[in-house]
């Protein structure tokens, strides 16, 4: 058998030994808690996988996961099509490319809270400019904190207003790569627009929108603040995301069994989809 | 296949060309017969890549007209223009195969498919691709990627005219020669007309019937490989063609008569009259080394295997000579002596004397 050196795994044990301090340690503490049941004064015992039973029969549960899916669905289905047109229609040379750049990366550097609190001021709808505009001067009643509909226009509104810029920027850095020639000969080839975009553009983004996506699907699988302070998860529950509902029970309510079962699936699902997106991305690849 | 015509062709980047040197092209007038092998052939920024995206049409030019069998096409976009290029670097449609990468031009153009496969494995046949078609492009080496890019160009039956852009440029030095021979031969095959652009002369002379020298957006010959050997009509044409290029030594013209340092030299023929700058050229191939002739000193000997490669100083020029044999050491005093009929004198870079007839 050919001698393998094993030495390279010492070079990986200073990372392994902080991942295990800040992430593996603190998560068995919550398995630790999964598992267990108390009746206070700090007295646990043995529940086995009851808590995760519970959870995946609950409505609440299966309620709060199914907003958070439409949610991400339909993040995915605007930021990445818009991001890929925008990135598309933007200039590749000249004065205009610097303006655009920063046009928009400014959305992405305001942090997650202050995004929300000022969606939540413009939307007012007494001295929120957009609510105060879609109500008295056009007539259209909006109202947040009223409509489960209209705290979801929101936050969906906000969260492609925040974030659509990086599958933007991640594009156009895959399009800018694409040297000048490609163009030239699918023009000689006779290539429609259409053509250009399938044949060229999109296979040279790949790698990019892959990582675009990957993204995007964590961050919204997993966001809290930008809804949280905006909607709080109301009216009534109808914005109450996964994340938002675990924050519910585990600090609001204190049920620290249930919530850690619950992190512990949540984390399962998320892991899994981004598995799965990466592998269905990446399975026609070169090796 | 067609007959190109550059007529008065110039070309500007500028939008306002002042003058002259604002134009990265100045007045071309060349025809190109159908079903020639040509190539455009100088140094980087000489404005050969700008006279070829002209005539593939990515460039409109700022004056002159382009005709394709007499027809002006000067304004036409490249997909109406008929042609193929082939780029300096392989592009290939990375997602498709190579069946469906050579297919690509004939299905935009919406021919049927029967006559897509027939020509498709007529394409792939000459190219020696056949095994490959079902592969996926992204996978192939830069040879055969750019033998893809060549393919492509091909299938099109009805092509005016192909344009290679320095396509070895990427290619290992071992399979240039091969790619080389290769093009040549399906020149041979299809006969249309190509333009090939490159600043390796070898490139050049191997491939075409007829080369245009650039320089500075300026055409200085256009020739058979032979003639711009024999007979360059500008000192630069000596200069980059030839391996080592043209000796070129500052003169004194009197009566006719060529002085170098002092030193009568004969030229093949009279000197055209006129002022200016003037200067004698031999090819290093027709300078020997003998007892007599003008006085030198050799400051380096260079063995090339089947030639050696002698450099010696006429006063402060330098003069190479190729000797077979025995050469002289470093150091020595030897004396030069130029074969007269191919001793051509230069007034201001260009030919100023006449053929055949001597003084």
């Amino acid at each position: 058998m050919r001698k393998v050196n094993q030495k390279g795994w010492l070079f990986v044990l200073p990372v392994v030994i902080l991942v295990a301090f800040n992430a593996l340690i603190p998560m068995m503490t919550v398995v630790n808690y999964s598992v267990q049941e108390t009746f206070g004064d700090n007295v646990f015992f043995w529940h086995g996988l009851g808590w995760f039973e519970d959870i995946l029969r609950s409505d609440r549960f299966q309620a709060a996961l199914g907003r958070q899916a439409f949610f991400t669905f339909l993040i995915l289905i605007i930021e990445v099509p818009l991001g890929v047109i925008i990135a598309l229609s933007m200039p590749r040379k000249g004065f205009w490319v610097p303006v655009c750049l920063v046009t928009m990366a400014l959305p992405m550097l305001i942090p997650w809270n202050v995004v929300g609190a000022m969606w939540n001021i413009f939307t007012l709808p007494d001295i929120g400019l957009l609510g105060y505009f879609l109500n008295h001067v056009l007539g259209v009643s909006y109202d947040m904190t009223q409509n489960p509909t209209a705290a979801w226009v929101t936050i969906i509104t906000m969260d492609v207003w925040h974030w659509t810029s990086l599958v933007v920027l991640l594009c156009y850095a895959g399009l800018v790569s694409i040297p000048d020639a490609y163009y030239q000969a699918a023009k000689i080839d006779g290539a429609s627009n259409w053509a250009v975009f399938r044949y060229i553009q999109l296979p040279k983004m790949k790698q990019v929108l892959t990582i675009a996506v990957l993204l995007r699907f964590m961050d919204s699988f997993n966001v809290y603040t930008e809804p949280f302070v905006l909607t709080g998860g109301g009216p009534g529950n109808s914005t109450t995301l996964l994340s938002i509902d675990l924050v519910k029970i585990a600090l609001g309510q204190f049920d620290l069994g249930p919530a850690a079962a619950m992190s512990l699936i949540y984390f399962a699902i998320t892991l899994f989809a981004s598995w799965l997106f990466y592998t269905l991305m990446t399975r026609h690849d070169v090796k | 296949m067609a007959k190109i015509t550059l007529d008065k062709l110039r070309h500007s980047y500028m939008a306002h060309p002042s003058g002259p040197q604002d134009y990265a092209l100045k007045e071309l007038n060349i025809d190109w017969q159908e079903g020639g092998a040509y190539a455009l052939l100088g140094p980087s920024g000489c404005g050969k890549s700008t006279l070829l995206n002209i005539i593939s049409g990515l460039l409109v030019p700022s004056e002159g007209r382009i005709l394709f069998n007499d027809r002006d096409v000067t304004e036409l976009p490249p997909d109406q223009r008929n042609i193929a290029q082939v780029f300096q670097f392989p592009v290939i449609y990375d997602t498709m195969s190579v069946y469906d990468n050579l297919a690509f031009p004939l299905r935009n153009r919406g021919i049927d498919e029967s006559r897509v496969r027939t020509r498709v494995e007529e394409i792939a046949a000459m190219l020696d691709v056949t095994e490959m078609l079902r592969v996926r492009a992204a996978n192939l080496s830069p040879d055969n990627k750019q033998k893809i890019s060549m393919g492509r160009g091909l299938v099109r039956e009805d092509v005016n005219v192909i344009m290679f852009d320095e396509p070895l440029t990427v290619i290992d030095p071992h399979l240039k020669w091969k790619l080389r021979s290769k093009l040549k031969e399906l020149h041979h095959r299809v006969r249309a007309t190509m333009i090939y652009v490159t600043h390796d002369q070898t490139e050049a002379l191997t491939f075409a019937d007829q080369v245009v020298v650039m320089q500075d957006g300026e055409v200085v010959q256009i020739g058979t490989p032979v003639d711009l050997f024999d007979r360059p009509q500008h000192t630069f044409v000596g200069h980059f063609i030839g391996s080592p290029g043209m000796n070129v030594l500052p003169c004194e013209v009197r009566e006719g008569r060529a002085f170098v340092a002092g030193h009568d030299v004969p030229l093949e023929g009279a000197a055209t009259p006129g002022e200016g700058w003037t200067e004698v050229g031999i090819r290093p191939e027709f300078v020997s080394l003998g007892a007599t002739g003008l006085p030198a000193t050799v400051r380096k000997v260079s063995d090339l295997g089947r030639h050696s490669v002698v450099e010696a100083m006429l006063g402060d020029t330098r003069v190479n000579a190729i000797v077979e044999g025995e050469v002289p050491g470093q150091g020595e005093a030897v004396h030069l002596t130029f074969r007269p009929d191919q001793t051509r004198l230069y007034r201001d870079g260009w030919i100023a004397s006449e053929k055949g007839r001597a003084a």
